[in-house]
């Protein structure tokens, strides 16, 4: 699903990520940890091809596809959802309105047929009572007033909605209270867990590896992945910290 | 001042003016909109194609009298529309303006509104979008005349550039001879958010799309509650596509 060799990228000049590498097939769900500022969040950016994000060695594929030679919204269209960890607020702009179109330019990108208005409206309902979202939300201002608990549950809704083969998932769990996290863990099993699909969690919690159980635990540190084990790993982490684990 | 004289870059009001193109439109006919006492009117102004455009409007507010004007500005090399605004006692004036331009269009909107009697109210809102070298400006002057106490008076002026050829210029001015005044402007000239645009393009969304979702968006103040508020804003959005 996911092949990343050797990946080299810098922000503002600045080497972050340097010689990271990772495989990710379908039907795993990987999580990576790490101590802030190890680059976890670089790594989702990177991928999602963020201007100012800039690689300078190393490659990414996506079922195949050269990742890095994609424009961000034709990396959507090849099946990469990113999830925000700090969504942003985009004033006048509706999470219908855009996310139809978004949904429809990512058909039309892959030969398929765009979805109507009704079969949009119906598929949007269904996502939004699968996180607990009041539909009468989506028809808001992208993420404008929402609360960090409702900007992470807005960011589940849409993976629903846009349906990718692999989801980076960029620490959804912070700033949830326990149910909300619970909703969210949840929603991701039932949208992710799938043969033909593949997540990424980045995350500093066991809580949500509670819930959404990973095959695969790595530790980034200082831009590369230092460490790799199964869920124990992350357990480990818990206990004794990323010094000692990382060391 | 001489109507029928030619300005010149000192007159204040043309400062940023193409004066080779108004040459050519010159002299503007003044067209005259009186609302009687107590009675309310709307008006919407569009200009756009390539043929130089001046157009100068005075709007005469009687006592309670309201007038709700709009005015889009879609000239793609000259257009202009100059505004003159006298409210009289209690009476409400709300303009709702856009200007979109490319290529080498130079567009701008002049008014004066003149708070002549007491607790009058003007609401002005101004969206500018410009692309490739086209320079658009706001020059809103407003006048508290003395005596003008309780005058409310509000200009909300942003522009946003979409190249780095296309120039802003918004210029607010007060004029205040009266006490108890209540006059509030903003002003600001931007471009549109990259971690917007990156969040929305990494849902799938064209960049082109992206900047369009966001411009409609930006546009849409000028015409909220306006009584051709779709007509306006499906202008509008015609251009803006021509554009991105
Ligand atoms: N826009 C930026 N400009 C400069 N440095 C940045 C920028 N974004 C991130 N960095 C730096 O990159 C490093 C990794 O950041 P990040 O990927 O956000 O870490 P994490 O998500 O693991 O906490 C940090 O040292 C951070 O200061
Ligand atoms: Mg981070």
């Amino acid at each position: 699903m996911l092949k990343i060799h050797n990946l080299h990228a810098t922000v503002a000049d600045k080497p972050i990520l340097k010689g990271l590498s990772l495989t990710i097939n379908a039907g795993e769900i990987h999580a990576i940890m790490g101590p802030n500022g190890a680059g976890k969040s670089t790594l989702g950016y990177t991928l999602a091809g963020r201007p100012g994000y800039e690689v300078t060695e190393g490659a990414a594929q996506l079922n195949g596809v050269d990742l890095l030679a994609l424009a961000p919204h034709e990396r959507a269209a090849a099946g990469l959802f990113l999830g925000f960890q700090y969504p942003v607020e985009i004033p006048g702009v509706s999470f219908l309105q855009f996310l139809r179109e978004a949904a429809n330019a990512q058909r039309l990108g892959r030969g398929e047929p765009t979805l109507s208005g009704g079969a949009f409206l119906k598929l949007a309902r269904e996502k939004a009572a699968l996180l607990q979202m009041d539909m009468e939300m989506l028809k808001r201002p992208v993420n404008v007033g929402f609360s960090g608990g409702e900007k992470k549950r807005a960011e589940m809704v849409q993976m629903g909605i846009l349906d990718p083969a692999l989801a980076i998932l960029d620490e959804t769990d912070s700033g949830l209270d326990i149910d909300a996290l619970r909703i969210c863990g949840e929603g991701i099993n039932a949208i992710m867990r799938r043969p033909d699909k593949a997540v990424l969690l980045i995350t500093h919690y066991q809580r949500l590896l509670d819930v959404v159980r990973p095959d695969f635990v790595h530790v980034l540190s200082g831009g590369r992945i230092v460490r790799s084990g199964g869920p124990e790993l992350a357990l480990e982490l818990e206990e004794q910290g990323y010094e000692a684990v990382a060391a | 001042m001489n109507a029928l004289a030619l300005p010149t870059r000192h007159d204040e009001a043309y400062r940023y003016s193409d004066l080779d193109a108004l040459a050519g439109v010159w002299p503007v006919a003044r067209e005259v909109l009186r609302v009687p006492a107590g009675e309310a009117a709307a008006r919407a102004i569009v200009i756009s194609g390539e043929a130089a455009v001046a157009r100068h409007l005075l709007v005469d507010l009687a006592p309670g009298a309201t007038c709700d004007l709009s005015l889009l500005n879609l000239a793609e090399r000259f257009g202009r529309i100059a505004v003159e605004v006298r409210l009289d006692a209690g009476a409400r004036f709300t303009l709702g303006a856009a200007q979109i331009g490319g290529g080498e269009a130079t567009l701008e909107i002049v008014t004066e509104v003149t708070h002549a009697a007491p607790d009058a109210v003007s609401r002005q809102t101004l969206r500018s979008v410009l692309a490739g070298a086209a320079t658009g400006s706001y020059l809103g002057k407003v006048v508290v005349a003395r005596g003008a106490n309780g005058t409310d008076a509000a200009q909300s002026v942003r522009a946003m550039l979409l190249s780095r050829g296309a120039t802003a210029n918004a210029k607010p001015e007060l004029e205040i001879e009266a006490d108890d005044v209540k006059c509030a402007h903003g002003c600001a000239v931007g471009e549109l958010d990259a971690g917007a645009l990156f969040y929305l393009a990494s849902r799938g969304l064209p960049p082109a799309s992206a900047k369009r979702l966001m411009l409609q968006a930006f546009l849409a103040e000028a015409f909220a509650g306006a009584a051709e508020e779709e007509a306006l804003s499906g202008k509008a959005l015609e251009r803006l596509e021509a554009l991105l």
